[in-house]
């Protein structure tokens, strides 16, 4: 196995586009370490991002925020303008694993790990986040809920890796959050994840929103009908109660050691009023 | 010189200190070397091919490839450790667990092994063997493996303890049964019964360091193991027993011990390291992966447990009966017979009786886990207990105090018993803040009482003094929860001298006589009494050199605070001799001074505890945390406290995990669906509160000092009392360990649903 740590993103993606296609990026390296471990992982090449030029830097442009690749879970807990802005997505970040993972992990990591039950991915889609890739043809930015397209598997081709997850800047009266369900405190996997993004007219009622469930669907899976129910609320009883039955519905879980169907649908509609009341919140709602 | 071990009320000044422990500063430094911190020059890399089916027949294993593969250097199967066990069904049960015969036993079985150069073609090699397998049908569970209609396991299996017995084989290897008295009478003369069926699932020990180990054959027929156990004078035996070793040929070397818990008191790999050496003629190093360790070693049992308890409005029982049902694996076990004589060691009762069936199943072999088999049964008889007393309208803790067993009470299991600690326990909870301190909203607080047997066994110990005038005992324990510092406190007030002065080493099976292993919560209760008896002939031995140097008779010497003193009138006014002014002095006086103690220590005295357990439950989620939670136990004496109460808290917190989270899930093709510490969910700190203690000593009359074992009764009485909390808390009463939020939440729907 051969590892290399290129200064420059285009010398990345040439070694990644000549490989053998048993090659892997190594940002943090919480997944991969762990699986390179294991009797059935087979790397001819393993690519640290560390090293290249801007990768671990946090950018504010007027657009909102540039997160490099290998951006630790533990930076965005520190940078104090994104904390203000997307709590959410922030809080989601730093539920992955332990301190100590979280001082290595990385959002963009846990986004082509795509696990179902990856932590921040609910919060980034429900964020409108995105994110650039490069690769040998270029750069293209697209929504980060179109990087995972099944467990384990994303859209990006030979030679491509996210260079940096793009998150807007939040509009006046916005707030987010997002719950998980683990049986322990930390150190586990989400069996149920709900992320929800709104903002607030000037009246104080809801104008728009996002309700995001994970770990409940083989990809996380956006709510409309619990979104449609917040829309032009100030969340009622009854509005909570909607979108608990909406996320409900709208779960599609499989029984397996981290829980059963029952359970993950029942707690999907908890977490995801629970997550919603704390998003409006944040937006300086009043109910 | 004839020890006497009866305990004699004295002023004490080491034992009951709290001094750092002598092994603490290499374990946080990373210097303490483990299993596989030893390493041998030329040494090969071990590893094992395992069954990914739970049943199946091993019809041809071709290895020829991977013996063709450029380094590696053995690879062994069945064929290479041939059955020598003479008949002796449990050694072969262990033999053919380490390497699977004919049969794949469970998801994780052994089927063969290589030693390679290297881990790459050591791993290489595996996936180069090729075996056939005829799969076949399976069970995993406890009640359906009883079934008529289950596939059975092992034809040569007939029920033993019945009447008449079986014509045709099952899946049940023995039934058992104790108690005493008329239960049908003594129901029928209860007021109240309470009738209940409850179940446990499966957990690990989790020891944090895996199995472990470096195994040499030489050419000469001699043998060196360094590993990881609780026993090195056991897996001595067991694995000359298995390679057909004479025992004394095989030497072997404990390492620090990173967790056992019971589950380093069988043999695993050892076997199969040595019969890879003994083909390879090179040292091999084999270390299980974490995998490995929960596929195909030391769980404990899964259980089916049936409770009824018949009780008078006043609180008295009348009548207590249960029957066990314990998975041991694929073999035969004694698991169930322990759940059902320590069931309701706790209670003095007319008429009991306790049944228990030993089920086989394709699951890993089941091995000893801290106080094996007890906390399942508590589980069932501490839910049923606490249900009872409600429905009598009686608190928890009066219902318990009014039946339990005490000075004289004649067990459950048969012995009578002496002076014991469940009274105390249980009148200490009574009075405990915790039991009248206020519940929050959703919270809920349960307590439960366990019971452990505790055993003493064979103990070798040399106890050697130096020219310095400091010592050094030998001991054959191996320390798994700071017995040397325990050990070095009694060696150092027996003899009189500072702590500092002393230090304890776990010898190697060539350098002792035998020992047992430290399991039955001995280590500190046999190892200190041959401690002291060899501290004591030293003690004899240094009068009689002080005897030689002043020039009078021995009888004028006495022994006290750490000093030869010579006693009557035309002698007193010679100084007194310290251990270092008789030490510097040996050569001149007959050679080293030396203390040897071989015993058996009997008389290790029944073990109690009670224990309160405060729950917080979200209504929505079935999440759970433990709030408050203490655990009250007798010691006899608490020689060192601190470890004393990080035995409590560790059994506490291992019953809290099994209790809440820990469980084997198996998938429908029987295959173990969570070998990790990702999906097997132990607690980590941030799910705890602190873990309150209190140590009750009620001296054991069997022990110099009074010292009992406390090793293993903490892990009894947590799975009763967190589940007795939580069904407070929600109001629904929880029958399946462990209470995980999904049956929390089916349990409370179900009751919604009516």
């Amino acid at each position: 196995m051969r590892y290399e740590s290129p200064a420059t993103i285009e010398n990345a993606v040439d070694l990644l586009a000549n490989s053998d296609g048993h090659a892997f990026v190594l940002a943090g390296g919480t997944d991969l370490l762990v699986r390179m471990k294991g009797d059935d992982f087979n790397a001819s090449l393993v690519v640290d991002i560390k090293s290249v030029d801007g990768m671990g830097q946090i950018e504010e442009t007027a657009d909102g925020f540039v997160i490099g690749a290998a951006v630790p879970c533990a930076a965005l807990s520190e940078h104090a303008a994104l904390v203000a802005a997307w709590p959410g997505v922030v809080e989601a970040a730093n539920l992955i694993g332990s301190t100590q993972v979280q001082s290595r992990c990385t959002m963009s990591g846990n986004l082509c790990n795509a696990s179902p039950a990856a932590d921040s991915v609910p919060a980034m889609v429900a964020a409108n986040a995105q994110a650039r890739i490069i690769g040998p043809d270029g750069r293209r930015t697209i929504d980060v809920a179109d990087v995972p397209t099944a467990p384990g598997q994303t859209s990006l081709a030979k030679g491509e890796i996210i260079e940096a997850i793009l998150l807007p800047k939040p509009g006046a009266r916005t707030g987010d959050a997002y719950l998980r369900f683990i049986p322990r405190t930390e150190m586990d996997i989400a069996v149920v994840g709900a992320a929800v993004n709104l903002t607030l007219d000037t009246d104080g009622t809801v104008q728009t929103a996002r309700v995001v469930l994970g770990a409940v669907a083989p990809s996380v899976v956006v709510v409309d009908a619990a979104a449609d129910a917040l829309l032009g609320s100030k969340l009622s009883e009854d509005t909570l109660k909607s979108v608990e039955v909406a996320c409900v519905a709208a779960s599609n879980p499989i029984d397996d050691k981290r829980g059963t169907v029952e359970f993950r649908n029942q707690v999907a509609g908890v977490l995801g009023r629970r997550a919603a009341a704390i998003a409006f919140e944040r937006a300086g709602g009043q109910s | 010189m004839t020890f006497d071990p009866s305990y004699k009320e004295q002023g004490l000044k080491s034992v009951g200190t709290r001094p750092l422990r002598p092994d603490g500063v290499d374990k946080v430094t990373g210097r303490a070397r483990y299993g596989a911190d030893f390493n041998m020059p030329g040494q090969l890399v071990g590893r094992v091919l395992r069954s990914p089916h739970a049943h199946a027949r091993i019809v041809r294993i071709d290895t020829s490839q991977a013996e063709a593969l450029k380094g590696v250097k053995a690879v062994v199967t069945a064929a290479d450790l041939p059955d020598q066990s003479n008949g002796d069904a449990a050694t072969f049960a262990v033999l053919d667990n380490c390497m699977a015969r004919k049969k794949a036993m469970y998801d994780g079985h052994a089927v063969a092994a290589v030693a390679a150069i290297d881990a790459s073609v050591a791993k290489a090699a595996l996936k180069l063997i090729v075996v056939e397998y005829e799969v076949l049908p399976h069970v995993v569970d406890v009640d359906v493996a009883m079934a008529a209609d289950a596939p059975v396991l092992d034809e040569t299996v007939f029920t033993t303890g019945v009447e008449p017995a079986p014509k045709t084989p099952s899946n049940v290897a023995n039934r058992s049964e104790f108690g005493h008295g008329d239960v049908e009478a003594g129901f029928a003369k209860a007021d109240m019964i309470v009738e209940r069926n409850y179940k446990t699932e499966q957990t690990h020990q989790g020891y944090i360091e895996p199995h472990a180990c470096v195994a040499n054959c030489n050419s000469d027929g001699t043998a060196d193991l360094w590993v990881c156990t609780q026993g090195p004078f056991v897996y001595r035996q067991v694995c000359a027993d298995l390679l057909g070793l004479d025992v004394s040929k095989l030497r072997v070397t404990s390492s620090e011990i990173g967790g056992g818990f019971g589950g380093k008191t069988h043999v695993w790999a050892e076997p199969v390291a040595l019969a890879l050496s003994r083909k390879a003629g090179r040292p091999v190093k084999l270390v299980m992966t974490r995998e490995e360790v929960f596929r195909a070693s030391g769980p404990t049992s899964a259980t089916s447990i049936d409770v009824k308890i018949g009780a008078k409005k006043d609180g008295t029982i009348t009548a207590a009966e249960a029957t066990l049902r314990y998975t041991s694996g694929p073999y035969a076990g004694m698991w169930a017979e322990l759940g059902a004589m320590t069931s309701f060691a706790c209670y003095d009762l007319e008429n009991v009786k306790t049944v228990g069936w030993e089920v086989v199943v394709n699951r890993p072999k089941v091995a000893a886990y801290r106080a094996p088999s007890a906390p399942m049964a508590a589980f069932a008889i501490e839910s049923a207990v606490d249900e009872l007393a409600h429905k009598i309208g009686m608190d928890a803790v009066d219902f318990r105090i009014k039946n339990a067993a005490s000075d004289g009470s004649k067990s459950s299991y048969g012995p009578v018993y002496g002076p014991i600690g469940i009274g105390p326990t249980l009148e200490a909870a009574k009075s405990h803040p915790h039991m009248s301190a206020p519940l929050g909203e959703n919270q809920g607080r349960g307590m439960a009482c366990g019971f452990w047997f505790n055993f003493g066994g064979q103990t070798c110990v040399d106890l050697n003094i130096g020219a310095d005038g400091t010592v050094t005992i030998a001991v054959g324990t191996v320390d798994v929860g700071g017995s040397r510092a325990s050990l070095s406190l009694i060696t150092a007030e027996e003899l009189g001298i500072p702590y500092e002065n002393v230090k304890a080493i776990v010898a190697d099976t060539s350098s002792l006589g035998y020992n047992d292993m430290t399991d039955g919560s001995r280590g500190t209760f046999s190892s200190s009494m041959a401690a002291i008896s060899a501290a004591r002939n030293a003690i004899q031995v240094m009068r009689e050199r002080a005897a030689t140097m002043w020039d009078i008779s021995v009888d004028d010497i006495i022994w006290e605070d750490g000093h030869a003193k010579a006693v009557g009138a035309t002698h007193d006014n010679l100084a007194p001799l310290s251990v270092a002014d008789i030490a510097a002095e040996a050569g001149n006086t007959g050679g080293p001074i030396a203390g040897h103690s071989e015993l058996v220590a009997d008389g290790a005295g029944v073990s109690f505890g009670t224990h309160i357990c405060d729950v917080e439950v979200d209504p929505e989620t079935g999440s759970t945390r433990v709030v408050r939670y203490t655990v009250i136990q007798d010691a006899g004496k608490a020689v060192h406290p601190d470890y004393v109460e990080g035995q409590y808290q560790g059994g506490a917190v291992q019953g809290i995990g099994w209790a809440l989270n820990e469980e084997y899930v198996y998938g429908a093709d029987g295959r173990l669906q969570n070998p990790g510490f990702l999906d097997y969910r132990i607690p980590v700190c941030s799910d705890l509160p602190m873990i309150d203690t209190q140590i009750l000593e009620i001296p054991n009359p069997n022990h110099p000092y009074g010292v009992r074992g406390v090793g293993e009764t903490s892990i009894v009485p947590p799975l009763a009392a967190v589940a007795n909390a939580v069904s407070n808390a929600v109001d629904v009463r929880m029958f399946h360990i462990p209470v995980s939020p999904p049956r929390i939440l089916a349990a409370l729907n179900a009751q919604a649903k009516g």
